[in-house]
């Protein structure tokens, strides 16, 4: 008797050490990474432009040996096919065999759904593009992060800007795109303003369809009511077509304009952009930031992006290098801690719910619900002449702590606790000039 | 104030329905003809649009003259929009002509899908546009508000210049009255000794001139991205149910309505502006199912 109970504790014992041993998975030679973007469709402005970063960046990486050998293999999605065959081919590439990693998506409502589909499945899904808050703040996940700012920051951090670069205004008008994100931003946006500065009328909210060809009407109506302020969310071909026939018409002289994603359009625009329009970055990654303007890896980046296609990165490149960067960051991390196993999913997670890491810009770091804290960059336009169009000065870092609610609160009700004293918090600072 | 309002709504209202119309009515001609939703038109549009950006872009450095410039756009719409018409009917429609109407709306979306793709390697994902054109024809102020020349009278006058021309072609030329005899049979236009197949390329080239002329008007206002031709469908497919499928004169008084109701909605219900148009149609289609200006069809047997 006494032998079989040693036998079945050292059958036991060495069964357990087998499958710790299987538990600890090999080093594959390979991690394939399904990533989602805009190939087709107005969204494509900020879609193909960050593909073509990954694909350049994942091109250098795995040339200079990868991550300790393991290479990136890239399997691309495009987002404008619609929801129910994005979904499918995402769950598809999801549960590839072997090594795998996805980084997606663009469309706040694609976040939205592959989220809990990430969760299910075990595999790490890195948010790298979209900026609604909810889906983070509405449920904790295990495997889903986001490696860019949301849409609070980015809110937040342009209310902040435009209280400090013109304090007296008394009326404001929006004109957002009709959908989630036009939506969502401006609640955030009008919340955190009547709590920071409750005397702002607001004259007009305007939706327009998204991709709309038209303004006019609305630029007529804007014109007609005089509003001190005009805001506007809009990003990619909607807001080059409002801009230029906003300006054509004369009325960014007559309002103070504020585009918090300007920067993915001020490079077109050129004239049609006057001087003194607030602008923002989305994050802080900003070509001509005088801060890394002797960064040689930013340097470099912006260089071979150039010459690559004609144009500087805009926030969606930034947004895919951070991303790329968190994800091959957590990996080598987790290698190290790890005494050079390669890290199980459930490791790595571990890795990325408190990573540090550093895009092109100012160092980020992830927290324990997911997102990650990456401080905003604002800027006011003006005329330069090292480039054919506006470019952006009297820049100020808003840093993300004091731009997002602590975690497990709701942006929403937060910000409506904003007080006025934090336009005067000292982490606020200039940069350059 | 009220009667300041409508005016401003009455301006933006016609000169949003100048393009619309400029767009209907290329497809509404050939739902007439062929009887079928040309889906591709949309990409018509877009493939105006961006060729007008191109050639300005080329032409600016050296010419200043607006005529020069303006020229332009109607050659760009007319040698694209018309070759490609015609080649969409030579190549691919004269096929499928005696075929079931749901498999050519068929065909034409696969087209449609197609040319978008041919539209992104061409131009890539980029916004384009030609902004400086509209500005040079200078700005009128109305009631405190400043309006571009362009859009205040330029387009509402190209929009009525096509009304009244398509008017006279159809109604005093040979070709117009052999398109005219088509619309209205096609077997018995035959029979009288007209080219039918022919007069199908002439009004797929028209339509298609029509088209593209809507996309480079648009371009000196609009930034062209991926994705506008298929907007463009939507909203004229609104205008041409509206109207009553091949109506001409129909066309333009949707266009206006649907214009007009548009403005009109942005100065007092914002909310509505997206759906108006579809409001528009939903409510003339309640009380007209076959369209405002719809005629009596002979019934077939």
């Amino acid at each position: 008797m006494k032998s079989l109970a040693r036998f079945v504790a050292w059958g036991a014992a060495s069964f357990a050490l087998a499958a710790t041993a299987i538990a600890q998975p090999q080093r594959p030679a390979e991690i394939k990474l399904g990533m989602s973007t805009f190939m087709t469709g107005p969204a494509s402005v900020l879609g193909a432009p960050a593909k073509t970063a990954a694909d350049m960046w994942i091109e250098d990486f795995n040339a200079a040996g990868g991550i300790d050998g393991t290479k990136l293999s890239p399997t691309w999605i495009d987002e404008g096919q619609g929801a129910d065959k994005f979904l499918s081919e995402y769950r598809r590439l999801a549960q590839e065999p072997g090594e795998r990693l996805m980084l997606s998506a663009i469309s706040s409502g694609y976040c939205n759904a592959l989220a809990p589909v990430a969760e299910d499945l075990k595999v790490i899904n890195v948010l790298w593009e979209c900026s609604t808050e909810k889906v983070l703040e509405e449920r904790r996940y295990k495997y889903v992060f986001r490696t860019g700012p949301n849409g609070t920051m980015e809110m937040v951090a342009a209310v902040l800007h435009l209280l400090k670069t013109k304090p007296d205004f008394k009326t404001l008008a929006v004109v957002n795109q009709d959908y989630a994100w036009g939506r969502d931003s401006w609640e955030i946006f009008r919340n955190t303003l009547l709590a920071l500065k409750p005397d702002v009328k607001i004259v007009a909210e305007l939706f327009p369809k998204f991709g709309a060809s038209d303004f006019s009407a609305e630029v007529t109506r804007l014109q007609a009511l005089r509003p001190d302020v005009v805001l506007s969310t809009a990003w990619g071909g909607d807001l080059d077509t409002f801009l230029r026939q906003a300006s054509q018409r004369g009325l960014l002289k007559s309002s103070q304009f504020v585009l918090p994603l300007a920067d993915s359009s001020l490079e077109r625009l050129g004239d049609a952009v006057p001087p003194g329009v607030i602008v923002g970055f989305v994050g802080d990654g900003y070509f001509a930031d005088p801060e890394f303007a002797n960064d040689p890896e930013a340097r470099a980046f912006v260089q071979k992006f150039k010459k690559r296609t004609g144009a500087y990165p805009n926030f969606a490149v930034y947004h895919m290098i951070q991303a790329l960067k968190a994800a091959t960051g957590a990996y080598k991390q987790a290698l190290a801690d790890n005494k050079g196993q390669w890290p199980t999913t459930e490791q790595l997670a571990t890795t990325l719910r408190k990573l540090e890491y550093r895009g092109l810009s100012r160092p980020i770091r992830l927290r324990e619900d997911g997102q990650a804290l990456q401080g905003q960059l604002y800027g006011v336009t003006v005329k330069d002449a090292s480039q054919p169009f506006p470019v952006a000065r009297q820049l100020s870092f808003y840093p993300a702590d004091i731009l997002t609610p602590p975690v497990g609160q709701k942006s929403a009700e937060w910000v409506k606790t904003l007080k006025p004293a934090l336009l005067k918090n000292p982490q606020i600072r200039r940069v350059g000039d | 104030m009220e009667l300041n309002l409508l005016l401003l709504a009455t301006v933006d209202g016609l000169s949003y329905a100048g393009l619309l119309f400029l767009i209907s009515l290329g497809l509404t001609l050939i739902c007439g003809v062929f009887g079928v939703i040309n889906v591709a038109h949309g990409s018509l549009y877009a493939f105006g649009g961006y060729s007008a950006a191109s050639l300005l872009a080329w032409l600016l450095p050296h010419t200043a003259s607006a005529v020069v410039l303006v020229g332009s756009l109607f050659v760009a719409a007319a040698v694209v929009g018309g070759c490609l018409g015609a080649l969409l009917e030579r190549g691919l429609l004269r096929h499928f002509q005696d075929r079931d109407p749901v498999l050519q709306l068929l065909v034409t979306f696969a087209a449609f899908m197609m040319l978008e793709d041919v539209q992104r390697m061409v131009w890539g994902a980029t916004p384009v546009n030609a902004g400086d054109l509209a500005t040079r024809l200078g700005t009128t102020d109305l009631l405190g508000v400043t309006f571009m020349n362009y859009q205040l009278a330029f387009i509402p006058g190209v929009a009525l210049v096509a009304y009244a021309g398509l008017q006279f072609l159809l109604r005093h030329s040979t070709a117009g009255r052999q398109i005219v005899a088509v619309i209205h049979h096609r077997e018995t236009a035959t029979a009288l000794g007209i080219n039918a197949a022919r007069v199908g390329t002439l009004t797929f080239a028209l339509a298609g001139a029509l088209g593209a002329l809507g996309g480079a008007l648009s371009v000196p206002m609009t930034s062209f991205v991926p994705g506008l031709g298929a907007e463009m469908i939507v909203t004229s497919f609104a205008v041409i149910a509206t109207a009553g499928l091949g109506q001409i004169t129909g066309a333009l008084v949707a266009s206006v309505l649907i214009g007009m109701a548009r403005s009109l909605a942005v100065y007092t219900l914002p909310e509505l502006e997206v759906v108006m148009p579809y409001l528009m149609m939903v409510a003339v289609l309640l009380v007209r199912p076959h369209g405002l200006f719809s005629v009596t069809a002979a019934r077939r047997i």
